[in-house]
């Protein structure tokens, strides 16, 4: 550590070091005298620094009355301080919290207040002491190269030889390298233990695969769970639905991030099916996963008059019209389509699971 | 510590305490004082650390402000955090709601968000807590921000302060993971919705993605573990990490000494400011209760993080127009410029281009950021100390590139409030995205340009000035007729100020000892002209002596 020989000296008392240009090396200063430049243009002919310029006094050093003033100023602050802290406490208990939620708005402000003035009182105060009365005098330290000196780096330098030939670990090489292997061996088990980290013996790419929907699975309403009939959704509807039976799983929430779907009944006329999926739909009544396949996010927002799908996270666009492909946005691949019939009853049920997995990408999908 | 200055301590200390003091006032107090002092002093030492550092010189400039706010609002954060812990579970195991507030009576939740609305509406004075924890943070984050501007463009980084600016550009990426992990905790449906997010994009990482995500959850997505492992980074291991580099980024600020701004009586040899004790200590001490009031002062009438409104995580609902916090901004407006289709299957693999590229692109930016230091020392081979602060005009290409970086970064932010911009000014999400996409592109080479041009006019508006002096207004008649306005010499204070800085030359390549001209060579000598081929060089004492021959 650079130790301060100079430590708060006054500058008046100062007259050395002044002449060296600023980091132009006009006149190279002892500590970085041999320090290369580079391709910094050294000049000769540089203006000579000035030196401080003197010190103006301040209204406070000048006026006693100002100074007065300026004293009054500073504890008139801190006694706001003390007055604020007061305050605060005072608020705590004259602004309790019950069930009325206005209670925690003024328990919050007045509290808020309290500390605050508290806390601004002591901040300008002591910085109102510090510019207007305490001593203006600026000092001067002097700095000295970062670079240890040379008796001190030769002196590392012995000391590390020293140890290497009293424990003769330069020599000593089969030692050395055995206690390297060693040392490079051990945090291995704190690595593998981190496999804990989810449940063993299964496959995360398998799990992605498969939702809860299967064959005859009944789509109910999100979050309610009743059953849904064909002849409820109307053209130009949009409904979020789950499958039968989601709210009583024990791991409701991945399984719903995984099998929430959006139904829409559009004009069949509008539509435009590829072959193979000409019977996925019902009268029109479409069901897409709601699970963006760019990163996830629930494709939520249904646009009635263009038949869009927009994510509200990376606005990508889905075509409902045209199985619902992607128009804009950084998404990739079109919402997969669950394939729907309706029941004896006439509710909307799933003619199996989705096809391929619905979400976001991932390595091992194809 | 030498053993010479312990043994000179106690003829430097205890005789004052036992001989001068008392002459001096002889009052119970200062006895006390004296000896409380002196018993501490036997058994610490602590008198060497004050001689050494009672009286350090800290410069004074409102930039230099910057980091303290940083530090602060750290200390701050620290102590509010403190205070949640002891109301916050980190749990998900599933909870009813029954507290005060009725929409959302009677809903499932995680214990987490349970906790986290008990802390707003029944824990008196956890609103406000929460809420100036959620504010100091942001600051926390803006004024790193603001403090690694400061020292970019001041040329503040260069030697020896080039590993300093590693450690804090480390402060800036664990405050943003610190940021990240907290506003996660609450598991409000935001929340959530920004980790299912952070699971998509690494599920499209090539061969481990897949693993990592099923990981990090402890299975499917979300699980039941993920709250409970953030608030483990959040509290432990994440601050942890920070204050250690805190405290070794101040101990360099020790040991470097603070870096000034020229000017008269300021050398690169010395230190002109203030002494700790008592004016900064005063300063810096009152300014912690400035940045603490103005954060309680915000936190006492501004909403953040309103979770209620959120309600709980689940996978299916979200509402249109929801933000991240803003330091997050800039990763999900990278997600969002990515034009559509880039996403491809080789071999049964999928390859998320659309996801690759932005954590790429962002790398890469975030790369340059901490390794410029290392560039810029590189192309001028400058092995000097610096501790003299530069103007950003007189780096011109520095500046322009650093003008290059917050235009990309000021775009990529931007691109994440593309639906509210859209929405706003009522223009189709397609043409903003489009235009940001050419902002984002564009718009560093234009903001490069502009900011040199800037510089070295300003820069040779500084040599005007310093060689002619400034217009004084005053129009005089010559005899001959001819008007001329008097221009009045600057002081030489001021001069001073326009005058010092450090200019640098391309390379001249030159064969090496061997006679060969080396491909690195070349790269530099490349580099240092894009560098330095424009530029203005300080004015000398000749060119002063050639303009007042020339005029008379």
């Amino acid at each position: 550590m650079a130790h301060d020989d100079s430590s708060g000296k006054d500058i008046a008392a100062t007259s050395s070091g002044l002449d060296a240009g600023a980091g132009t090396a006009v006149v190279p200063a002892s500590a970085h005298a041999e320090a290369d430049g580079g391709l910094a243009v050294i000049t000769t002919d540089g203006f000579e620094n000035p030196g401080h310029p003197p010190t103006r006094p301040r209204v406070t050093d000048i006026d006693p009355k100002k100074a007065r003033h300026a004293q009054r100023a500073v504890y008139t602050l801190f006694y706001i301080s003390i007055a604020g802290s007061i305050f605060a406490l005072a608020a705590y208990m004259a602004f309790p919290i019950n069930d009325d939620l206005n209670s925690v708005r003024l328990n919050t402000v007045f509290l808020g207040i309290g500390i605050t003035l508290a806390l601004f009182g002591i901040g300008l105060g002591a910085v109102h002491w510090a510019k207007s009365l305490m001593s203006e005098e600026e000092g001067e330290d002097i700095r000295h190269p970062v670079r240890g000196t040379d008796e001190t780096r030769l002196r590392a330098v012995q000391i590390f030889d020293e140890a290497n030939k009293e424990s003769g670990f330069g020599r000593r090489t089969l030692i050395r390298n055995s206690l390297i292997g060693a040392l490079v061996a051990f945090p291995l088990p704190a690595v593998i233990l981190f496999r804990g980290l989810a449940p063993e013996y299964s496959n995360p790419a398998a799990l992605l695969e498969t939702t809860m929907w299967k064959t005859g699975t009944r789509l109910t309403l999100d979050p309610s769970g009743l059953p849904v009939k064909a002849a409820d959704v109307t053209i130009g509807s949009a409904f979020h639905i789950i499958p039968e039976g989601l709210n009583d799983q024990p791991d409701r929430l991945e399984q719903k991030a995984k099998a929430a779907v959006l139904l829409m009944r559009i004009n069949p006329a509008d539509l435009n099916v590829s072959p193979g999926r000409e019977t996925w739909n019902y009268d029109g009544i479409v069901a897409y996963s709601k699970i963006c396949t760019h990163v996830g996010c629930p494709v939520a927002l249904f646009e009635q008059q263009t038949h869009h799908l927009l994510c509200p996270c990376h606005q990508s666009t889905f075509d409902v019209n045209n199985e619902c492909q992607v128009i804009f946005g950084p998404a990739k691949r079109p919402l997969p389509q669950l394939p729907i019939t309706v029941d004896s009853e006439g509710y909307l049920v799933a003619q199996s699971d989705f096809t391929e997995p619905v979400g976001p990408s991932f390595w091992e999908r194809s | 510590m030498s053993t010479i200055e312990r043994s000179d301590a106690p003829h430097e200390i205890v005789d004052p305490v036992f001989s001068d003091v008392p002459k001096a006032a002889n009052t119970n107090a200062s006895r006390f004082t004296a000896a409380a002092a002196n018993y501490i002093d036997e058994r610490t030492s602590i008198s060497a650390v004050v001689k050494e550092f009672g009286r350090k010189i800290f410069p004074d400039h409102w930039s230099f402000m910057l980091g303290e706010v940083a530090l602060y609002s750290f200390v701050v954060i620290l102590l509010t955090g403190t205070f949640l812990t002891f109301f916050f579970q980190a749990s998900m195991a599933p909870v009813t709601y029954s507290g005060p507030f009725v929409p959302l009576k009677g809903v499932e939740m995680s214990s987490a968000m349970d906790s986290a609305l008990k802390i707003s509406f029944e824990v008196r004075g956890g609103l406000l807590v929460r809420q100036i924890h959620h504010w100091a943070a942001l600051l926390f984050i803006a004024s790193i921000g603001l403090h690694m501007l400061r020292i970019f463009f001041t040329g503040a980084f260069r030697k020896p302060r080039e590993l300093n600016w590693t450690i804090g550009f480390l402060l800036f990426i664990l405050a943003l993971a610190e940021g990240f992990t907290g506003y996660s905790l609450p598991d409000d449906l935001l929340s959530g919705n920004g980790l299912r997010i952070i699971d998509g994009m690494v599920k499209g990482v090539p061969f481990v993605g897949t693993w990592i995500s099923y990981l990090i959850f402890g299975g499917e997505f979300p699980g039941e573990q993920i709250v409970g492992r953030l608030y483990t980074l959040h509290i432990l291991l994440l601050p942890a990490i920070l204050v250690a580099m805190i405290a070794l980024h101040l101990v360099f600020v020790v040991v470097h000494k603070h870096t000034q701004y020229a000017g008269p009586g300021k050398t690169n040899q010395n230190v002109i400011g203030y002494p700790v004790l008592p004016v900064y200590a005063a300063k810096a001490g009152g300014f912690f209760f400035i940045v603490f009031g103005v954060i309680a002062l915000i936190a006492s009438f501004f909403t953040i993080n309103p979770i209620w409104n959120y309600g709980p995580y689940d996978p299916s609902p979200v509402s249109a127009g929801t933000q991240p916090d803003w330091y997050i901004g800039f990763a999900d407006g990278a997600l969002r410029l990515i034009p559509p289709g880039l996403e491809s299957v080789i071999w049964g693999h999928t390859y998320s281009w659309n996801i690759l590229i932005p954590i790429v692109v962002l790398g890469l930016f975030i790369a340059t950021v901490a390794l410029y230091p290392l560039v810029e020392g590189w192309v001028t081979g400058d092995k000097r100390e610096h501790h003299i602060l530069d103007r950003p005009r007189n780096a011109p290409t520095r500046t322009a590139i650093g003008a290059a970086g917050v235009t990309f970064y000021a775009a990529l932010w931007a691109a994440a409030s593309s639906d509210l911009i859209a929405t706003h000014f009522e223009l189709s999400i397609e043409a903003v995205i489009h235009a940001i996409q050419a902002t984002a592109i564009l718009g560093p080479i234009i903001a490069y340009f502009i900011a040199k041009r800037v510089c070295l006019a300003l820069q040779k508006k500084d040599r005007e000035i310093a060689l002619h002096g400034f217009e004084s207004g005053r129009i005089v008649r010559l005899p001959g007729g001819e008007y001329i306005e008097v221009h009045q010499q600057v002081d030489e204070y001021e001069r001073w100020r326009l005058v010092t800085f450090n200019e640098y030359k391309p390379l001249m390549i030159r064969p090496n000892a061997k006679g060969k001209i080396t491909g690195t060579q070349r790269l530099r000598a490349r580099m240092s002209r894009w560098f330095f081929e424009d530029r203005i060089a300080p004015i000398t004492k000749s060119d002063v002596a050639r303009q007042t021959h020339d005029h008379h």
